[in-house]
């Protein structure tokens, strides 16, 4: 009997699974508030509001790379038996076959953006002499024959990348107007002057002009990277974009897996603390200020060192490295999430203690109803704006906290692509002549970027979602 | 009050308790001198005679609790809990991995880590409340939001680029400071200026737009409507009433972290070689110095404490209504 023999075998890493659950749930959340009209009006607060729209358009294109890059598998060996498929150890992503060339292209060692030629100077053979200079790249700039082609090429390249990025920008808008016209029944005009001067409800100038910056700067990459390494090539010559943008992935996993399991700790935690009071409140104060007075830092760095020790006295469990990072990462997200969770429930126990002494929750102790029953249907629904807040303010300070874990060296795997590996691999490089700066620049960019986008919605949700806001307005 | 003090350190006694069980239970159940010994040998070296010898040079030959080969009160003391754990009541931090005394480490190195973080703490406060101020006094202008918006920018910046940064343009291309080192005496002075303006700056984000929430709040409330009706000019205003009134939250908010500004920080003193707490510390963990870890572990949990403790005090100092009893 021959077994169905395909190119590559699907990997679900333990991150993946727990991104596809979480996506899975958002989705339903999603469902259900559009269901609701009280829980429907404070998203439709924030989509109103500019500058969260702006950074939800930029977090999107963040999180769409991040779930391309989840979607794990194996290739198969060339030369293995059909009936017995062997796969390599190399673990790959969707995002990995559309980066394509971005992945496989690698040079020697160093090279500057957009570089034709190496960092470093080499002995080559030219006309039979044997002279010292700066080799060309392998990829990089390889199309051109000519050094004096490379600026014109550069300047086409990013001019055939900014009519594309626009043309699409262009097209894209066409249809919104068009498609939003139709549906509210105005005229094309009537939608267009609404547009400019603002008045459409939502902040229609705003969404328009991030998208097309994006689709721009997406296009010019795209049109550069196809013949260049936009942002060079690092120590071992590997495209220092490719690396960015799969570090992508790494940033979200900290900030959304961290959340998942802090959440379940300070919500059960919290409520019931404020709720139940008593011996319950004494037992868990005591726990969360035993947690709160160990130095953040020492008490992660501690827990990490664990887990590495028990990663390596069991290499059995992992069959390939990718497995082995992966595991690491989470138990990073557990451990953060562990330590992280006493402020929400504290701040979670707080409002509880108000609430409990509310009359409608009086009422319903007097009714007989139980303490699950109230806990669910009365002071959850009532606490749980603080949980949305501190979920979208949680996530910037976990993205930043991995570059910082990253360079003490309690962060991820070494050889786990993130932007803290980023910076700790370049930080020496900056004294080297010339200067090596394009990593750290890149991992920046990508950094502040992500981080930025998410504070600023972070704002948005929190001015639409906390009551107290709105009345000092 | 005293009795209040008296009793609050007595409530922090189980919680160092705790800290110490959950350090002893993370380093050594969890992970054994087993562990630990294999992890410093290197995998070529790890035999059970070395294991043994390596526990046997560092003292952890042991039992974890109790010695049932030992007699009398020595099979309770005789253990590495009561040994490596409860002897840090006594501040009895026993040594490194490299042989020295951790406690007089500590007490070296403290210096250093305060000559940095105090004047962080002091000047990053005062810049902090002056940028405040100035967008509390032009709020609901465009002065304000794009202060916010550059708020959140500074905020979005990772720590250690503002640390590559200014070690970059200040001290290597403009030369204008040393990138890292130490001195005592005046002539540190020149060491300590770069770290603690980087640091200052790092905070400045953050700091600004929480104080600024805190004075919003403030003049939002019926007296300052008050204090204007009657005639007082703004600059009057800000200064006398939701200054005063402001600094409350922010003081008692900045006395917690007061103790644990001998910790030092980490990073910065990493990057910028200064030999205080916070670079043993990376030092040990990177060096996976299980002992030093443990030292700061208990250390850091003890001032975090004093400083809730003082937190109430300084509670009770600045806003009379609040009695201790």
């Amino acid at each position: 009997m021959s077994l169905v023999t395909s190119h590559f075998v699907p990997v679900l890493l333990w991150t993946d699974a727990l991104i596809f659950m979480l996506l899975i749930v958002s989705l339903a959340a999603v469902w259900w508030i559009r269901r609701h009209a009280h829980l429907r009006a404070p998203w439709a607060a924030v989509a109103r509001r500019p500058m969260a729209m702006g950074a939800a358009l930029v977090l999107a294109v963040f999180v769409a790379i991040g779930l391309l890059d989840s979607l794990h598998y194996r290739e198969r060996l060339d030369d293995s038996p059909p009936d017995r498929p062997q796969y390599s150890v190399e673990v790959l992503s969707v995002f990995d076959a559309l980066a394509g060339r971005l992945r496989t292209q690698q040079e020697k060692t160093y090279s500057a953006p957009l570089a034709m030629h190496l960092y470093a100077k080499e002995f080559t053979e030219r006309g039979g002499a044997t002279v010292r200079d700066y080799p060309r790249l392998k990829y990089g700039g390889a199309h051109l024959k000519q050094a004096d082609e490379y600026g014109p090429d550069i300047v086409r390249r990013i001019l055939v990348g900014l009519l594309q990025g626009l043309a699409g920008s262009l097209l894209l808008f066409g249809l919104l107007a068009a498609w939003q016209a139709r549906h509210e029944r105005m005229r094309l005009g009537g939608w267009l002057s609404a547009w400019a001067t603002g008045h459409l409800g939502w902040p229609g100038r705003t969404v328009v002009i991030v998208l097309t910056l994006m689709l721009i700067l997406g296009a010019v990459m795209a049109r550069l990277a196809a013949g260049y390494h936009v942002f060079g090539t690092d120590k071992v010559g590997q495209d220092v974009l490719y690396i960015s943008l799969k570090s992508i992935r790494t940033g979200l996993v900290i900030g959304t897996l961290t959340t998942l399991v802090t959440l379940p700790l300070a919500i059960v935690l919290g409520i019931a603390a404020g709720y139940f009071r008593g011996w319950v409140d004494d037992v868990i104060q005591y726990v969360y200020t035993v947690l709160n007075s160990i130095p953040g830092v020492l008490l992660i760095a501690a827990a990490v060192l664990i887990v590495q020790v028990a990663i390596e006295a069991h290499p059995d469990l992992f069959d390939t490295a990718a497995a082995r990072a992966d595991v690491r990462l989470l138990a990073l997200c557990v451990i953060m999430g562990v330590t992280s969770w006493t402020s929400l429930a504290r701040l979670l126990r707080g409002e509880s203690l108000k609430l409990r002494t509310l009359d409608y929750v009086e009422a319903a102790r007097a009714f007989g109803v139980s303490h699950a029953r109230i806990i669910s249907r009365h002071i959850f629904p009532n606490v749980f704006h603080l949980v949305l807040i501190a979920i979208v303010l949680d996530f910037s300070g976990l993205v930043l906290a991995e570059a910082v874990l990253s360079y003490v060296g309690v962060g991820v795997d070494p050889a786990m692509y993130s932007w803290g590996n980023m910076i700790n691999g370049a930080r020496l490089e900056l004294a080297r002549e010339p200067v090596v700066w394009w990593q750290l620049g890149a991992a920046f960019v990508f950094m502040f970027t992500l981080v930025l986008a998410a504070n600023l919605f972070a704002d948005g949700v929190r001015d639409a979602f906390d009551p107290r806001l709105e009345e000092r307005r | 009050m005293f009795a209040y003090v008296l009793r609050r350190l007595l409530y922090a006694i189980p919680i160092l308790i705790g800290v110490n069980l959950l350090t002893f239970a993370l380093f050594f159940v969890v992970n054994t001198p087993d562990d630990m010994a294999r992890l410093q040998l290197g995998a070529k070296h790890v035999t059970p005679e070395a294991i043994e010898r390596w526990k046997v040079e560092h003292g952890y030959d042991k039992p974890l609790l109790l010695n049932t080969r030992a007699t009398g009160s020595a099979q309770l003391t005789d253990t590495l809990f009561f040994q490596r754990s409860a002897a840090m009541f006594a501040f009895q931090f026993g040594k490194g991995d490299d042989g020295r005394d951790i406690g007089n480490e500590i007490r070296t190195r403290m210096g250093p880590s305060l000559a940095i973080a105090l004047p962080v703490f002091v000047i990053g406060l005062l810049v902090n409340i002056t940028f405040a101020l100035l967008m509390v006094f032009f709020r609901a202008t465009y002065l304000d939001l794009w202060g916010v918006v550059l708020c959140v920018v500074l905020m979005s910046i990772s720590g250690l680029f503002y640390i590559i940064a200014g070690q970059y343009f200040i001290a290597k291309l403009w030369n204008l400071l040393p990138i890292s080192g130490y001195a005592g005496g005046i002539h540190g002075l020149k060491f300590i200026l770069l770290p603690v303006l980087v640091s200052v700056v790092a905070g400045i984000g953050s700091g600004s737009r929480w104080y600024r929430t805190i004075f919003l709040e403030e003049i939002g409330k019926d007296y300052v409507r008050t204090a204007r009706a009657k005639g007082l000019s703004e600059i009057r205003v800000l200064f006398r009433h939701v200054l005063k009134n402001g600094m409350i939250p922010i003081l008692t908010g900045a006395v917690v972290v007061l103790p644990l500004l001998f910790m030092g920080s980490l990073i910065t003193e990493s990057f910028f070689g200064i030999p205080g707490l916070g670079s043993y510390t990376i030092d040990a963990i990177q060096a996976q110095d299980f002992s030093v870890v443990r030292a700061m572990v208990f250390l850091g949990s003890f001032l975090y404490i004093v400083g809730l403790i003082l937190t109430d005090i300084s509670y009770s100092w600045v806003d009379p209504r609040v009695r201790l009893q």
